[in-house]
């Protein structure tokens, strides 16, 4: 009787000690949820969400803190991958919160007056320019993100939708009418 | 000597309709009085135009300069004026409009100094810095900018293969050529030879253009050029790159792998053409041959300048018949509806067809795949093209990608035996732009992520030097503070500036107004009431500011 707790005793002792030094010696850096969330994300960083960036929200996300319906720029697709992630139903967006074709800010130069304003704003660093001169967008960089709209003190900034293009056009699913011209004419 | 020719799997073997368009000879097409010349004529970057409205060009005066490194440059097919650089329709599946540059031409056909390249004389490096501005792409349909297939120092290449299979139906450009001009073709091959120091020249044609092997043959003799002409069965698609390659080498190109990784080099027939006219007589590429065909009066095949509105080309094969339904670019299995008839000839476009209800009756309504099997048999790939449309159907992208749907080569055999008429083809399309798109976006978001960390960073590093900088400052303030504390010059400025200081008050308090001696009482209580109302009204201002 003695033998068998101090065995089963023993037994969870040594096991609670591998475990133990298991979790100091494979701890993982930084949550893997998080990554993977973000990884998700479009990486706008236009702080849509409420959150100061895409990374923030994805650790808000795994820490089970935020919605997954406020991430515009992600649109349908967005919350459903998160939520196929996160193990939830997916949501229709929250009110106020709209997903918007893909733009980019434009700058008109006649009006900037080289303030770097907009630089500073700018997460991803896609303006050039510097005091007093003038400023300009690399469209290639340029998220959508907006934030570079409101600092600018003579409104010199405007989003424009990107269109389709030849080189950014995509085959359309295939449509199979269901009554062919072709019988009914 | 006869050479084995292997077997390719799949294809199919459909009506040829080869002979309406060639029998004529071909035509070389009369001024056009109007060209418009697109920048994007193939694949890669499209070209920048270098012309603006109102300039004079010349017939070969590049207009569009190429940019990037996959590029091509763009030439003027006539000379004339710069009418516009515009947006105008092209040939394109979307039917959207692109940049092209309008010339109105002046009926002078003055050419630039054509100056042709000594390529005998030249390393092969060389010959390609030359040949990087003729404009030369692809004729076979990826219209790949030729150049770059000729950079020296890759794979060593064996095998140079000149595509003269022509295997879709209705077109007849490349038979014509080879018939008609087999000596320069020839002449193009050498070149390519030369450029990638091939060992062997193998020339692959379908035995239903016993004409145009004949002529090759020939050629090839009076050329005394080691170039063997391999005839191979017509049966579609031996034309596409990958399966000539098979019939003529026994050699299969690995999945995801271009012919040039196993030193397998292969250009159209129409491409050595070209590179005869680029080389040897200094002409950059402005003009190929169409075939036009189908529901016209006159089918045939035309020698045109790039810039030809395709209205003008059905023109001059009669124009259409009556009940025409429409036109494709390409030949049936391949090619597109064409969107607009004032949209140009480009350097891809090798035929033109006029529809009726008769050569190319509607479409039945599709019905549900009922997996007979009958798309896997003819498919040239060897893909399961049932699994990769009910993959691509879904959306399920990722179980495509694992059936190897970029192996696909969207050859249209799947489409043409199904039983169900499903548009198959259609469904591969869509899922591969939806998969490129995709990977676009995630290369795009990668990117944005990389510079947003390395945004946050730079800011942590400036506000930790500005910190520093200040900290610095002000250990530096308070060093010189402590030092100049007894400082027998710093005191007695100090001293000077507080005099100074003491002076300007007295001097003030000592200042009264002249004119508020020897006042009668009267005036005295007039100044009083005066003095007192302005220091209520001040205080009253100050109140309502403190408010506010």
């Amino acid at each position: 009787m003695i033998s068998a707790i101090l065995v089963m005793a023993g037994i969870g002792l040594a096991l609670g000690l591998i475990l133990g030094i298991a979790e100091i010696r494979f701890k993982v850096a930084g949550n893997p949820m998080a990554e993977k969330l973000n990884d998700i994300l479009p990486q706008t960083q236009c702080g849509q969400c409420g959150y100061a960036g895409c990374k923030p929200y994805a650790e808000a996300l795994a820490k089970g803190e935020a919605d997954i319906n406020r991430c515009p720029p992600g649109g349908e697709p967005g919350i459903h991958k998160l939520a196929d992630l996160l193990g939830v139903e997916p949501k229709p967006f929250g009110e106020g919160v709209v997903a918007k074709p893909k733009s980019v800010a434009i700058i008109d130069e006649s009006t900037c007056i080289g303030c770097t304003l907009c630089i500073q704003a700018c997460p991803v660093d896609a303006i050039i320019g510097a005091s007093k001169q003038l400023h300009t967008i690399v469209a290639d960089l340029c998220t959508g993100c907006e934030l570079c709209i409101s600092p600018c003190p003579v409104d010199c900034i405007h989003m424009e939708v990107i269109h389709e293009t030849v080189s950014n056009w995509k085959w359309r699913y295939p449509v199979i009418p269901i009554h062919s011209e072709g019988i009914t004419a | 000597m006869s050479r084995k020719i292997r077997a390719i799997p799949g294809g199919l073997h459909p009506p040829e309709h080869k002979n309406e368009s060639n029998g004529r000879p071909i035509v070389v097409a009369p001024l056009a009085e109007r060209y418009i010349v697109p920048m994007r004529q193939h694949i890669g970057e499209p070209a920048q135009p270098v012309v603006k409205t109102g300039d004079r060009v010349l017939k070969g005066q590049m207009i569009g300069a190429p940019e990037g490194r996959i590029s091509a440059a763009v030439h003027a097919p006539t000379s004339g004026r710069v009418a516009a650089v515009e947006q105008r329709p092209i040939v394109h599946p979307s039917g959207l409009t692109d940049l092209c540059v309008v010339i109105e031409t002046d009926g002078q056909d003055e050419a630039v100094a054509m100056q042709p390249i000594a390529w005998r004389d030249l390393e092969p490096g060389e010959l390609y810095t030359r040949l990087t501005q003729s404009g030369l792409a692809g004729q076979g349909g990826a219209v790949f900018p030729s150049h770059i297939k000729l950079i020296p120092g890759g794979n060593p290449i064996q095998y140079l293969i000149l595509n003269g299979a022509e295997c879709e139906p209705w077109i007849t450009c490349d038979d014509r050529l080879m018939r008609e001009r087999a000596e320069d073709i020839l002449h193009g091959a050498a070149i390519m030879q030369h450029a990638i120091g091939a060992r062997h020249i193998l020339i692959g044609t379908e035995d239903n253009k016993p004409e145009a092997a004949e002529a090759m043959r020939a050629a090839a003799k009076a050329l005394d050029l080691d170039a063997k002409v391999v005839v191979v069965p017509t049966r579609y698609p031996s034309g596409g790159a990958k399966q000539l390659t098979q019939l003529l080498t026994g050699v299969e190109t690995p999945s995801g792998k271009l012919a040039t990784d196993i030193g397998i080099q292969v250009f159209n027939v129409g491409t050595a053409y070209s590179m005869y006219r680029a080389v040897e007589l200094g002409e950059p590429m402005i003009s190929r041959i169409v075939t036009v065909t189908g529901h016209v009066s006159q089918p045939g095949n035309f020698e045109v300048r790039i810039g030809t509105p395709i209205q003008t080309l059905l023109d001059l094969a009669g124009g259409e018949l009556d009940h025409c339904t429409g036109h494709l670019v390409g030949g049936p299995m391949m090619g597109f509806e064409l969107g607009d008839a004032t949209a140009p000839v480009v350097k891809s476009v090798n035929c033109i067809i006029a529809k009726s209800e008769a050569l190319f009756p509607h479409h039945p309504p599709a019905m549900p795949c009922i997996r007979c099997g009958q798309c896997a048999l003819a498919c040239p790939a060897q893909l399961q093209p049932f699994d990769l449309y009910w993959h691509a159907k879904s959306k399920n992208f990722d179980r495509a990608e694992a059936y190897h749907l970029f192996d696909c080569i969207e050859c249209g055999c799947c489409s043409y035996v199904c039983p169900s008429h499903i548009p198959l083809v259609d469904f591969y399309r869509f899922a591969k732009s939806e998969i490129n798109a995709r990977n676009r976006d995630k290369r795009n978001a990668e990117l944005a992520r990389e510079r947003h960390e390395y945004h946050e960073l730079r800011l942590e590093r400036e506000k930790k030097e500005k910190a520093e900088r200040l900290g610095k400052k002000a250990a530096e303030r308070l060093d010189k503070g402590a030092v100049t504390e007894d400082d027998p010059e710093a005191a007695r400025k100090k001293a000077l500036l507080e005099a100074a200081i003491a002076k300007a008050k007295q001097a003030k308090e000592a200042a009264q107004p002249k004119n508020v001696e020897n006042l009668t009482p009267e005036q005295q209580r007039q100044v009083e009431e005066i003095e007192a109302r302005r220091k209520r009204e001040s205080a009253a201002q100050q109140n309502s500011e403190q408010q506010a």
